[in-house]
């Protein structure tokens, strides 16, 4: 193993398909048109110095060091911002070259301290390289004069010095180190598109300044890591290497936060991991990253973290940490006595979307090959079921049908339900380089997200639908497109069922689904509907992406289908640029789905009905499988109620904390007998767990983690699990110590068996992913390196399907007693239910959910900015501060799940999909009234947690 | 489950093929029940179809002879 250091070519690459012919330094090399002097040079093997190019971002032609010379053109010109041509010859060293770096160079160092012996950089030093590549021996100017490095200078204080800004947790701003090149200030523009940093003052006056003059902390800075990564000297360092020093090896891994799915080096020193840095080669994030994939890696090494094995009798009793061999034997006989006492069906499992594909595979294969029934689900039934649902019944397959590089061709884009600045903010990112490029941009969200309106971006149009409304909208913007003669008759004659579409059309052309007739209702402006579909059906490549805010409601699955019919009428589906795009929430739940997580599905998607399917697998595995789909989470916790569903097993996911209507949840989880927690925590659901089996975080194993784009990406080992056990091992010693004889040495042969038996998986193996870096399904026969578009020439169904969908107002209303509708979402730096990234120093940006709250609704209530208020709806209360705002309109408020102290569960309620119990979390009718502290409810909570965590003292 | 929870979830299903000819709206209406319930599920449905049928749609109300009819253990 050593240090990936990827190559710098120095400008990014040109896409042109014109090739230019040039000799640099006597050598011919054939580059695309566009290229600078620079890449082409790198290309040839020849590096020309440089300090303020890097090919992250554009060319600047600032530090005057990637001189050359070419001929018939005078003086020496920047080889960074001078573009190739067909014959030109190029020198890059000369006499002259080399005495102008030298100088250059030498006025560099006479303002950069000479500390470099005790400087974090030191040994990844672009300067100091630099100072070595052009022979610099000798500072003339001295130290005396004018300059930026000590805070006294000559006996005086020096008022050109700034002290380091050390506010943001992660990485210091040293300006006395700072040599002006403008990376970081191009990179939080060009690549990261939040415009926090600027240079104020010119000349020698110039500094690198967050927001205006602020500290990193106080400033919009997003904590990306993208300025720190374009740094070439150590102004901008991470605090870990400052503490550590510079890593010495380095594994490419992917980030086990969102659905994007980035990859990652960790660079390593030993077994210490000093900093995680985005891999340029990486498919999902070419390169960059967010706050909580860049720094949020601390909760692996938590004192939280509980790495001993537990059991307890009952769940009032504390915990009693045991060997692994006496809680699995206590978990087995466990479950084995209530099958026994209630039948095989009163046991199940709940796999995870955080672990690995081979993880949830052998989870699920644990309840049906060792339990014999199906009741196995994931955390994708209360985010993505309805897309499973929607988009199988339309196209045939539940997948996200682009990668991401395709928001590059995109004209058009539609945000429905999602905030990806904050939700999956390395594809924000890319969508928002897209958006300053000049595609349009339509929002459909209840609340003004920052893609509305942010540095440089604006939407189109906002429509600002009521909570709950969805389907109505949806339907409407087909309504236009239909009556206006917008929709692609070609490609709906050649690629969809004409019939079903012209059902399609007859129904969405009734009048009552007019904008006009439903702007009542909507709270949308019918002008905004009508313009909004005009372009999306007439911009030019259209692109669909949407989150959460589509499938949790009562109407989820309808209104993922009126989205996919949105698409196909308008022929936006089937190449790159165009498509329909859920952003998956966690980083493995697509994997989850595709490795047969649903109680009804096998791998691949395949129903438990098909005796053909299950064949495969009772070969397979030498079982009888049932027939019969299992439960699902709301329909366990239902039965647990009843009595008949008694024993479960949750792989890293906390239902407690997740999922809606915590009484109800509780309650269920209560009354089992054996409720078996497996995480690096010990979470809101262990509270009323029996068995804690410690587990590993996504740095501790190997495995593969699957991306919303179908990707799948491996997941490599760069330490020994800290608990003993990657997880794959402990859910093999519960099946075997449930009587299952599993054999399984390393994940690859995991995945061997799960290529053997599914078909959209069949060519994938660790050999193709190391010689690739990633595939996306499906990968076998027919697509042998994998798949970035689907649909291409025909739909996975055949031919695609519209269905009606007709608007049904959910039952959830606001009224007298309930006057307000509460929607919830997250944030850019706490992931999901907060069990990790609360334990990190992402706590600064968010330590508490907050309500946000229009100032209309807030001031007929006399709540002010910072008050608690008491949050109130049919199935609970809870209380938190407010925050006052005209993101949300009045009528609707707005929170965040990801801190247990609010549990903002407890207030959504049981209502879910028609078609597959996804929760409704989106709209719950609440009342809002002020407060002076935590409700009974959270005291009490507080305490149970606390009584539920005891854990005796080792004897 | 509650009953009233049971048989809301069976109503909202109804609901979103109701749109269809009345004979397909039922067979796709047991075909879902049949796909997505557990024997548990279907089997309270079952009762409660037989016992309370006015609590369902009369759509549902339909669909129930072409639910899949639990297997014998």
């Amino acid at each position: 193993m050593s240090l990936i250091k990827e190559t710098d070519y120095g400008t990014p690459a040109s896409r042109s398909q014109e090739t230019v012919t040039l000799t640099v330094d006597g050598f011919d090399v054939t580059v695309p048109a566009g290229t600078s002097v620079m890449r082409a040079s790198m290309e040839a093997g020849i590096q020309i110095p440089k300090l303020c190019a890097t090919d992250m971002v554009d060319a600047f032609g600032s530090c005057r060091l990637c001189l050359v010379e070419i001929e018939g053109r005078r003086g020496t010109p920047a080889s960074c911002t001078t573009p190739v041509e067909e014959g030109m010859v190029v020198r890059t060293q000369t006499g002259r070259l080399k005495d102008l770096r030298r100088g250059v160079m030498e006025l560099y160092i006479s303002d950069h301290p000479l500390d470099c012996l005790t400087c974090a950089a030191n040994g990844d030093c672009e300067l100091q390289d630099m100072a070595g590549a052009v022979g610099l021996r000798d500072v003339r100017y001295g130290y005396e004069g004018a300059g930026h490095v000590t805070a006294r200078q000559n006996g005086e204080d020096n008022p050109r010095y700034m002290p380091k800004d050390e506010t943001n947790p992660y990485f210091t701003y040293d300006p006395s180190k700072c040599i002006v090149c403008s990376r970081c200030v191009r990179a939080c523009e060009e690549v990261q598109g939040t415009f926090a940093l600027t240079i104020e003052g010119r000349g020698f006056d110039s500094r690198v300044s967050p927001g205006m003059s602020e500290t990193f902390l106080a400033s919009e800075c997003v904590s990306c890591g993208a300025c720190v990564q374009a740094c070439p000297t150590a102004t901008l360092q991470e605090k870990s290497v400052i503490e550590i020093g510079q890593p010495e090896h380095s594994v490419v891994t992917t980030c086990a936060y969102c659905g994007v799915g980035c990859s990652f080096k960790a660079e390593m020193r030993g077994d210490e991991l000093v900093r995680m840095v985005p891999y340029k080669d990486g498919k999902a994030n070419a390169g960059h990253s967010c706050v909580k994939g860049r720094f949020a890696y601390g909760y692996a090494n938590h004192r939280d973290r509980i790495l001993n094995p537990m059991i307890r009798e009952t769940i009032d009793q504390p915990w009693r940490e045991v060997s692994w061999d006496e809680a699995l034997g206590f978990a087995a006989s466990r479950l084995r006595g209530i099958q026994e006492a209630h039948g095989k069906e009163a046991i199940g499992v709940i796999t995870s979307s955080r672990c690995t594909n081979e993880e949830t595979y052998l989870v699920q294969k644990l309840t049906r090959a060792v339990f014999g029934n199906n009741n196995t689900d994931t955390c994708a039934r209360v985010c993505h079921s309805p897309t499973g649902y929607g988009l199988g019944q339309t196209f045939g397959t539940s997948a996200g049908t682009q990668d991401f590089e395709s928001v590059e061709q995109a004209d058009v884009v539609v945000v429905i339900g999602a905030n990806p600045t904050d939700g999956h903010p390395v594809f924000g990112s890319r969508l928002k380089k897209r958006l300053r490029q000049g595609a349009r941009l339509i929002v459909i969200d209840p609340r003004r997200i920052d893609l509305v309106k942010s540095p440089h971006i604006a939407a189109a149009h906002h429509l600002a639908l009521r909570p709950g409304t969805n389907v109505a909208v949806v339907t409407a913007l087909a309504h236009v497109i239909v009556t206006e003669g917008l929709h692609d008759e070609t490609f709906i004659r050649e690629r969809c069922d004409w019939e079903e579409f012209q059902d399609y059309a007859e129904f969405v052309a009734d009048p009552a689904h007019s904008p006009e007739a439903v702007e009542a209702l909507t709270g949308v402006p019918a002008a905004e509907m009508r313009a909004a579909a005009r372009l999306y059906a007439q911009g030019g490549n259209g692109a669909i992406y949407y989150g959460l805010g589509v499938t949790e409601h009562s109407q989820g699955s309808t209104t993922v289908i009126g989205i996919a019919n949105l698409a196909m009428m308008t022929g936006n589906i089937g190449r790159p640029g165009v498509g329909v795009n859920p952003l998956r929430g966690q980083n493995n739940v697509q994997g989850s789905c595709d490795m047969g997580s649903f109680p009804h599905e096998l791998p691949g998607y395949r129903h438990v009905k098909n005796a053909d399917v299950r064949a495969i697998y009772e070969a397979a595995w030498g079982v009888d499988i049932s027939p019969e789909p299992g439960l699902r989470i709301p329909n366990m916790l239902d039965a647990a109620v009843d009595g008949s569903f008694r024993g479960l097993y949750v792989q890293g996911e906390d239902i407690l904390q997740s999922d809606p209507d915590t009484k109800h949840v509780s309650a269920g989880l209560a009354a089992m007998d054996c409720v078996i927690v497996h995480d690096l925590f010990l979470n809101e659901t262990a509270n009323y767990a029996h068995v804690f089996l410690p587990g590993s975080t996504f740095l501790e194993k190997d495995g593969t983690f699957t991306n919303a784009e179908r990707r799948i990406n491996r997941v490599r080992k760069v330490m020994a699990p800290r608990n003993g056990y990657a997880d794959w091992e402990v859910t093999q010693l519960l099946a075997n110590a449930m009587g299952a004889n599993w054999n399984y040495t390393h994940p690859r042969e995991i995945m061997a068996e799960i290529a053997a038996t599914t078909p959209s998986f069949a060519n994938v193996t660790y050999k193709l992913l190391e010689e690739m870096g990633s595939v996306q399904w499906p990968c076998n026969d027919a697509s042998p390196e994998g798949a970035p578009v689907m649909h291409v020439d025909r739909f996975v169904r055949g031919r695609g399907r519209f269905i009606r969908t007709d608007y049904v107002a959910t039952d959830e209303r606001a009224g007298p007693r309930f006057p307000l509708l509460l929607t919830t979402g997250r944030i850019l730096s706490q992931y999901n239910v907060g069990a990790q990234t609360r334990r990190t120093d992402n706590v600064v940006w968010h330590s508490e959910d907050v309500l946000e709250i229009n100032a209309h609704d807030a001031e007929l209530r006399g709540v002010k900015e910072g008050d608690w208020v008491k949050l109130a709806s049919r199935s609970g209360e809870t209380s938190l501060r407010a925050q006052i705002t005209d993101r949300v309109s009045p009528g609707v408020v707005y929170t965040t799940f990801h801190h247990p102290g609010t549990q903002a569960n407890v207030i959504t309620t049981d209502y879910s999909d028609w078609a597959t119990n996804c929760p409704e979390y989106k709209v719950t009718a609440v009342q809002v009234s002020r407060s002076n502290g935590p409700t009974d409810w959270q005291e009490e909570y507080e305490r149970l947690s606390a009584r539920s965590r005891r854990i005796e003292a080792a004897e | 489950m509650s009953p009233d929870k049971l048989a809301y979830m069976a109503n909202q299903i109804a609901t979103f093929f109701r749109h269809a000819p009345r004979e397909e709206a039922v067979s796709s209406i047991a075909e879902h029940i049949s796909n997505f319930w557990e024997p548990r599920m279907r089997s309270q449905f079952f009762d409660l179809l037989a016992r309370e049928k006015e609590r369902f749609d009369p759509l549902v109300q339909d669909a129930g002879q072409q639910v899949r009819p639990i297997a014998e253990a």
